[in-house]
């Protein structure tokens, strides 16, 4: 195999981890604080898909306008997070966890439907940013300007998720809060405010990861579905609330599907199942997690 | 109370045997459907009420239970006498290996792992070829031969379909009244001591583990008899039948009808089923219908059907002792 060949094939499974990173990143923060997998994320990366196309045809934007759209979609995305998070999803923070996850699950069969009410069942699709929509040759190969974008995306958002986590006021309220809300509470420290923060700045990223993915993909009823899952794996993979092991996660889970494909062709959609089981048997917490209490 | 001297399970039993007689072949269909679903819904039940174990894969021992008994009576030829218990056998094997892993695993990890379990069962289907048929399935399966059914009064001038009804639930009939039994037994409330306080349970002396993986297997031999029986009845296995939603619908079907009830899960089941074809006369947007369900469950009736219902009577009571 030529080294050209494995170089894309790389810089393929890259792409894809650092599109996954995006997305999954929301779903580890949201777990991380919450205690809960929102089966919803994936739907709100769909709503973001479908938002950003809606800008687009309300405004017919020039030059700057697909950012414009990426970013409108991300903000409507965050303001319906905000309205879950408030008007349900707080009473459920008590109650048992089946409740919270079927809570977020009638979410994806709700937000489904009403993506397929609103935009209809056929194939909508966004043109990129003029800016980025060149290549640039790489090692004998053809890398889209697009793709190397979202490659430098996914790090930025990590390491600034990392600095604010680690780095501030703030990161350490909300580190406080994952840990023991109870005590953070009783010491006088709005617990709500914070909770209702992390999830939209999750549904935030999830939002902006679906219209980002719009250049490349075109945007379909049930890509809800299908990204959650990976997104899970990933999480899983890399442990539930550590910023750096979903980045990791991503990676893993990319390389893995990239070059699984050439190894087991047809097999790597089991590969990445079987690596998530013996990650939950061996380390239930992921790679880079910590255990649970 | 006279009513409740009266043998009910019976007459529901009686009831759903003369469905071919009485109604028409879709009332069969229907009542063959909510038949089948509600035996996997109380297999279910037995880990989320019973036990307290939040499964989230529980459609993976359906779906090998359906491609078990599909591949060996299709492929292979071999009569259903053989193919079904094998089913459950498998199943149950299937749920002994996955479930020794999960059972060590804490609340959301466990709902975690049954999850992953599923997915890997369901990526097999949908892409072993040779095996399972791919996304294409498994179609054409096979009803087993019923031609001893025509000696029995009263049966032979069936349909092959409508003969199969009626093996149908009688055996789920007795897989009900075995799981009943199960529930009601020494080990039963034991497993509901595991569920209302691990720590306590393990303190005077319950191997917790051992019973839960137990429970398991059980729940997982159950669902595979369930699975086994759809196949034949919907002609066909499907890697649909093993995706994640499915596991999610029984869910839904368990805590709609009540999860604290041994009988909430067939009422659920019953009322999902009939539900689904109502409105999907009226409208595609099916799931937007069961969300909402969902929805209303979660926040306004925590306890189901059978719970209401529960609630009512203990409070006209309390009225009329008054």
């Amino acid at each position: 195999m030529a080294a050209s060949f494995l170089f894309s094939q790389f810089m393929g499974g890259l792409t894809t981890a650092m599109f996954l990173f995006l997305i999954a990143s929301g779903l580890s923060l949201v777990f991380g604080i919450m205690r809960v997998i929102n089966f919803a994320h994936g739907s709100f990366y769909m709503l973001g898909a479908y938002l950003a196309w809606q800008v687009v045809q309300w405004l017919h934007p020039e030059g700057l306008g697909f950012w414009i759209a990426a970013l409108g979609a991300a903000l409507g995305v965050a303001l319906l997070g905000a309205v879950v998070e408030r008007l349900f999803f707080r009473t459920l923070y008590g109650r048992e966890e089946l409740y919270q996850l079927l809570f977020t699950y009638a979410l994806v069969l709700i937000l489904g439907d009403a993506a397929k009410f609103l935009w209809g069942v056929g194939q909508l699709s966004v043109s990129g940013p003029p800016a980025l929509s060149g290549s640039v040759q790489l090692f004998g190969t053809t890398q889209p300007l697009y793709n190397l974008f979202i490659i430098v995306i996914g790090p930025a958002i990590a390491f600034a998720g990392w600095l604010v986590l680690n780095r501030t006021g703030v990161g350490r309220m909300v580190r406080a809060a994952s840990m023991d809300r109870e005590m953070l509470d009783a010491l006088g420290s709005n617990v709500g405010t914070i909770y209702t923060g992390m999830f939209v700045v999750s549904s935030f990223l999830a939002g902006l990861s679906g219209a980002l993915v719009t250049p490349i993909q075109s945007i379909v009823p049930g890509m809800d579905v299908l990204i959650i899952v990976q997104a899970f794996i990933v999480v899983v993979i890399g442990g539930m609330g550590s910023v750096w092991g979903t980045f990791w996660g991503s990676v893993i889970y990319g390389q893995v599907l990239s070059f699984g494909i050439l190894i087991f062709p047809g097999f790597s959609l089991f590969s990445v199942f079987a690596l998530m089981a013996v990650i939950l048997i061996v380390r239930p917490w992921g790679l880079f997690g910590k255990p649970l209490r | 109370m006279t009513l409740r001297r009266l043998p009910w399970t019976l007459i529901l039993f009686l009831a759903a045997v003369a469905v071919p007689w009485f109604g028409s072949r879709y009332d069969t269909f229907l009542a063959e459907q909510i038949a089948i679903d509600a035996l996997f819904a109380v297999s279910l039940n037995l880990l989320l009420g019973t036990t307290g174990l939040v499964s989230f894969g529980h459609v993976a021992y359906f779906g090998v239970g359906a491609y078990l008994c599909g591949i060996l009576m299709k492929t292979y030829e071999v009569p259903f006498v053989l193919a079904f218990p094998a089913a459950g056998l498998g199943s149950a094997l299937f749920a002994l290996v996955s479930g020794y892993f999960c059972v060590r695993l804490i609340k959301l990890y466990f709902a975690m792992l049954t999850l992953a379990f599923s997915q890997i069962v369901w990526a097999i289907c949908y892409k072993w070829n040779d095996v399972t048929g791919g996304d294409q399935g498994l179609p054409e399966i096979p009803f087993p031969n019923l031609d001893w059914m025509n000696s029995l009064p009263g049966l032979g001038d069936l349909r092959t379909s409508d003969q199969f009804y009626i093996l149908a639930v009688a055996i789920i009939a007795v897989s009900l009244a075995i799981l009943h039994r199960v529930v009601r037994s020494p080990f039963g409330r034991v497993l509901t001591t595991i569920r209302d306080n691990p720590e306590r349970a393990a303190f005077i002396g319950v191997n917790v583990r051992a019973y839960q993986l137990a429970a398991f297997v059980v729940a997982g031999a159950f669902a595979g008899f369930a699975g086994a029986l759809y196949g034949i009845f919907s002609r066909g296995v499907f890697a649909d039948y093993v995706f994640w939603a499915k596991s999610a619908e029984v869910m839904i079907m368990a805590i709609l009808g009540g999860m604290g009830y041994f009988w909430g899960p067939p009422v659920g089941a019953a009322a999902l089923v009939w539900l689904n074809q109502i409105i999907t006369d009226y409208t595609q947007y099916w799931p937007f219908v069961l969300g909402t369900i969902l929805l209303v469950l979660l926040f306004g009736f925590p306890g189901g059907i059978v719970g209401g219902i529960d609630l009512l009577w203990t409070r006209l009571r309390s009225r009329r002792r008054a």
